[in-house]
């Protein structure tokens, strides 16, 4: 038989994946606006941002409700604690994806400064990443979960080209700046999404290992430190 | 092997000048208390056992539990009824003596004592290891008579003494300002909460080392709880306390550590933090998040 308990933790995770799969979309939405130069598509942006709010809060309450009338313990409580902060990370996604939309609707008056190759790239890595934490946090695979945490780089490494490439416009012709700051504001924010599916991974292997991996902190054991 | 025990550290001075100084009374055994002053290392052992096994006639209620509870901390024994944690505390007083048919094997030790050991002093034993029940259990006598009951027992007879050392209980029970006006009214007269710190009382006037506590707050209010499990956390500096409690909660906030039990056997021991949030034993995750069975 299955525990009251257990049926609200279900329905715990299914409202952590529903945020996790509007985070996803607003940050892929973003982007599209961007390469489309597409404002209503950027206002769209905005509309789902809100709708994410209203999830973080929500579950919020669920977390607080279940720690103040069921009182977990352990495994269920590193659950519980662990969805307090990946919705807090979600929402924070959303919010870079806000941040996207409005570079994508200033850039969408002007003309085009290039065409975009690694920006695109970096959104396909950063929702991929984002899609298999809440993947992992789903099937609670730890493994998978640290594997993806190292995959951090790549995203780091495009943004780090990105900048370099959109320096050098700058410095050729001034005129750019504004246009090249846009973009490279874009590419700060799909960084910090990628950073945020990697926070979302480290608290998989906390819920299911009862492990600290972040701030390189390799392998704190918890309640040990 | 016998587990290596450190004596327990020689007995703070009783907060209150009047009773300073006094020691075990008189017709107590020359042995109460050890001179020697624990290492600095390594906590002194209060209660422990070894290779401990229990038969009721032909159930075994305890199957070879080792363990080693601080002197000066709180220990909480978990675990679902009949999983041996009563027998275990009932064993460091030999209370388990009292029931028919009972056979142990192994060692048990309160302090630098072994419980079993055929020169053991049963009286001085259960003077050493105060114990607290579910239910208070003041007897029909006035509050004073049961405070000092226990030292009327070991043949105290002077009324100054008494009064004091009865006074000096109720203040560690904290007991004392509800209480010092009516000390000769009947201790029935009290509420379920007073009645049982009256019971603390009554088990600190004979200045034990070790009190152990089953179920002690169970039959009480949240507020006379919330009393009782502050009292435990004080007392802790001046005893070694061994708590059995069915309330996860409760053990969580007073233990310093935890031991969870199953069918007899001790599954696991560690910090209380530890063993709460993120236990070792696949065992013990399944029975403090209730999916038992």
């Amino acid at each position: 038989m299955e525990r009251h308990f257990e049926q609200d933790l279900d329905a715990l995770k299914e409202q952590l994946l529903l945020m996790g799969g509007r985070a996803e979309s607003v940050v892929q939405k973003s982007i599209r606006a961007l390469e489309r130069r597409d404002a209503a598509l950027a206002r769209e942006v905005f509309a789902d941002d809100h709708i994410i709010d209203r999830q973080e809060i929500e579950v919020e309450e669920r977390c607080i409700r279940l720690l103040a009338l069921q009182q977990p313990l352990a495994r269920d409580l590193r659950f519980i604690t662990a969805a307090l902060k990946i919705s807090n990370d979600l929402e924070r996604v959303g919010d870079h994806a806000v941040n996207i939309a409005g570079s994508a609707l200033r850039l969408s008056e002007e003309p085009e400064l290039k065409p975009l190759v690694d920006i695109p790239r970096m959104e396909v890595l950063a929702t991929a990443m984002l899609r298999e934490a809440l993947d992992n946090f789903v099937r609670q695979d730890s493994e998978s979960a640290r594997r993806l945490v190292r995959r951090d780089d790549e995203v780091d490494n495009l943004n780090r080209q990105v900048f370099r490439e959109l320096i050098s416009f700058m410095v050729e012709d001034p005129k750019t700046i504004s246009r090249a700051l846009e973009l490279i504001l874009v590419a700060r924010n799909l960084e910090r999404v990628a950073d945020l599916a990697t926070n979302i991974a480290e608290e998989v292997v906390f819920i299911a290992e009862a492990r600290i991996i972040k701030h390189h902190a390799e392998d704190v054991d918890f309640g040990r430190t | 092997m016998s587990p290596r025990i450190e004596p327990v550290p020689g007995r703070v001075p009783g907060r209150d000048p009047g009773t300073a100084g006094i020691g075990p009374v008189p017709s107590a055994t020359p042995a109460a208390t050890p001179a020697a002053a624990p290492q600095a290392a390594t906590p002194a052992i209060g209660l422990a056992t070894r290779d401990y096994n229990l038969f009721y006639g032909t159930h075994q209620a305890l199957k070879s539990v080792t363990i080693a509870m601080p002197a000066n901390s709180v220990t909480a024994i978990i675990g679902p009824s009949g999983c041996g944690k009563s027998t275990l505390l009932r064993s460091f007083n030999r209370m388990n003596d009292l029931i028919l048919g009972v056979r142990i094997e192994g060692t048990v030790q309160v302090a630098d004592m072994n419980v079993f050991a055929s020169g053991t002093d049963v009286v001085e034993l259960r003077r050493r290891v105060g114990m607290v029940f579910q239910r208070p259990n003041p007897f029909p006598k006035s509050i004073f008579e049961n405070v000092v009951f226990g030292l009327r027992m070991l043949g105290l007879k002077d009324r100054v003494e008494l009064v004091a050392r009865g006074e000096d209980a109720l203040r560690r029970a904290a007991l004392w300002e509800e209480v010092k006006d009516r000390l000769s009214a009947s201790a029935l007269q009290l509420s379920g909460g007073q009645q049982q710190r009256l019971c603390i009382a009554r088990c600190l006037a004979v200045e034990p080392d070790v009190i152990l506590m089953d179920e002690p707050a169970s039959a009480l209010d949240p507020t006379a709880t919330a009393r009782i499990e502050e009292l435990i956390l004080d007392l802790k500096a001046r005893y070694t306390i061994a708590v059995v409690t069915h309330n996860m909660q409760q053990a969580a906030r007073i233990s310093d550590q935890t031991a969870f039990m199953l069918s007899g056997s001790l599954i696991e021991f560690d910090d209380t933090r530890r063993l709460f949030t993120s236990p070792r034993e696949r065992l013990t995750e399944d029975y403090i998040t209730g999916r038992f069975g």
